[in-house]
């Protein structure tokens, strides 16, 4: 019983680490959208696990409740944006993508030896699994340091924002509803905004390329 | 001493299954292409008679090359059947498998990758000369892919040893762990890219822009030919097998008893097969990259390694 329970967390916790490489490896946008939908369901499943190991029908909720935005909605939101012009891809990132894989590399190997001291200090299965949140943290913001494109940006920062969330699934005993709800619901509205906001630049300057919006224009 | 005879009749074994499975295996990738693509195809069988009608043929030689282009087909087929005779394919137990470990068989695969590029080089043409500097690119990206890939299936398992690598998977559950599906993706696609499958080469191709294998191998003819076709071939089932046995190691047989290699030959050809049939299935599927693409794929195949390490380290 408890042999398949760590081993479930650990495949699911290691389908939103993929998923988070995935993002900087793939140029397509629309497949970085998908791989930000399978690492909500990661995020989602690794609520749910936890929940039923600890009997803990609040977190299982908090998991169904993650599910339905950072699986279905948010990539949908998103997913409109890049569905308006095809083959959408990032271009000309600052740094390359073997490059930037490679970084990820090593920001995965900075993120195990920055936290030792806390795995040594939670030691439960699900503790020794938190570098990997911290390593999706990383990886998130080195996305969003290395991308031009605004839709890259906001997976980059959702990349951010799973990987905190999943630090807190994994480091506490369980994140109180009212907490997960307050900022799952948040990062919806966040999503929602951004969404508008890039639609509308899109249409008006017909530009992806945050670097090109220095100047004012009327 | 007796298990040394058997260890001996077992490598004989898989040296010949592998001579005769690759050109088979090659038969078998053609025709379920054609097949998903509408057409007939050839007769699975068709890449024997065709080693047989090239072994007939004359032999010619580019005027200005020297031994090194002549020695390449043959070190290409001997370091391939070397490396079958010890590795697990078969059996577990075959000639020197407790002392040979993935470092000595992935080098002496390289000898034959090695000596292919430089034949090429020898020639002289520009041509050969473009298909081995990229072939030399591709391999200098898929060896740290590949040996990073079974690093962290050894890592699970404490040993390099390959027979163990596949014996633990045999007797242990632990065979669904995240380190060692992400080693097996890594694997397969550095895989792919060291034997010049799509996406990275188009092995039926003889376009001048996108080729890389067969540019190299443009100047061989008639037995020459025939070599580098059957140690092509050969490799490709070499590395097909051992990933074969590394994701789906039941069937393989532990001791050298006539039944047990029986059944073992029966389970590494089916298990060949179906890997064949499935890299074929994925091949019609996908169009190649472009070669300026094939590092992002090779970094991302090498950062799966990596994650892989570092998974089999943390979540012992």
């Amino acid at each position: 019983m408890s042999f398949s329970y760590v081993s479930l967390l650990d495949l699911a916790v290691v389908v939103v680490m993929v998923t988070a490489a995935l993002t900087l490896w793939r140029q397509s946008l629309a497949a970085a959208v998908k791989a930000l939908a399978v690492q909500g369901v990661g995020l989602a499943a690794v609520a749910v696990i936890l929940g039923a190991h600890r009997h803990d029908l609040v977190l299982v909720g908090v998991g169904v409740l993650v599910l339905a935005i950072k699986a279905v909605a948010v990539p949908w939101l998103i997913g409109r944006v890049v569905a308006h012009d095809h083959a959408a891809r990032e271009a000309s990132p600052l740094i390359n993508v073997p490059a930037s894989l490679v970084g990820a590399g090593v920001l995965t190997l900075l993120a195990f030896a920055a936290t030792r001291g806390v795995v040594a200090l939670v030691a439960t299965p699900a503790g020794r699994l938190i570098p990997f949140g911290v390593a999706i943290v990383l990886i998130g913001f080195f996305s969003m340091v290395v991308r031009r494109r605004a839709v890259s940006q906001i997976v980059g920062l959702l990349t951010i924002d799973n990987g905190i969330a999943l630090t807190a699934f994994l480091g506490t005993s369980g994140v109180p509803l009212v907490v997960e709800l307050g900022v799952t619901l948040d990062v919806l509205l966040a999503v929602v905004v951004l969404q508008v906001l890039v639609a509308h630049l899109q249409r008006h300057f017909n530009v992806h390329d945050l670097d090109q919006l220095r100047d004012l224009h009327d | 001493m007796t298990s040394s005879v058997g260890g001996g009749v077992a490598s004989a074994l898989q040296l010949l299954w592998i001579l005769l499975a690759g050109p088979l295996a090659l038969g078998l990738m053609r025709k379920v292409r054609s097949r998903l693509e509408g057409r007939e195809g050839a007769s699975v069988l068709q890449p024997l008679r065709d080693l047989r009608k090239l072994s007939t043929k004359q032999r010619t030689r580019p005027t200005d090359s020297t031994w090194v282009f002549a020695a390449a087909p043959v070190v290409l087929v001997a370091s391939t059947v070397v490396a079958a005779a010890f590795s697990p394919l078969v059996t577990l137990s075959a000639l020197l498998a407790s002392r040979v470990d993935f470092v000595a068989i992935l080098f002496v695969l390289l000898l034959g990758s090695v000596s292919l590029l430089l034949g090429a080089l020898d020639t002289g043409t520009a041509f050969a000369g473009m298909g081995a500097s990229r072939a030399a690119m591709v391999g200098a990206m898929v060896e740290p892919a590949l040996l990073v890939a079974i690093l962290a299936m050894s890592l699970g398992v404490g040993t390099s040893n390959l027979s163990r690598l596949v014996g633990v998977g045999v007797t242990t559950s632990a065979l669904a762990g995240p380190a060692r599906i992400l080693a097996l993706v890594s694997f397969f696609i550095a895989i792919l890219a060291e034997t010049g499958r799509l996406p990275v080469d188009n092995p039926a191709t003889h376009l001048e822009l996108t080729m890389i294998h067969e540019a190299m191998v443009l100047e061989y003819a008639g037995p020459d030919l025939a070599l580098v076709t059957l140690g092509e071939s050969a490799r490709l089932v070499l590395l097909l097998g051992l990933f074969a046995n590394l994701a789906l190691p039941w069937g393989i047989a532990s001791g050298t008893g006539a039944l047990a290699l029986v059944g073992g030959l029966l389970a590494v050809s089916i298990k060949v097969g179906l890997v064949a049939v499935a890299v074929s299935v994925f091949e019609v599927t996908t169009a190649k990259i472009r070669l300026f693409r094939i590092p992002e794929l090779l970094a991302g195949a090498f950062l799966l390694g990596v994650l892989s390490v570092i998974s089999a380290v943390a979540l012992r």
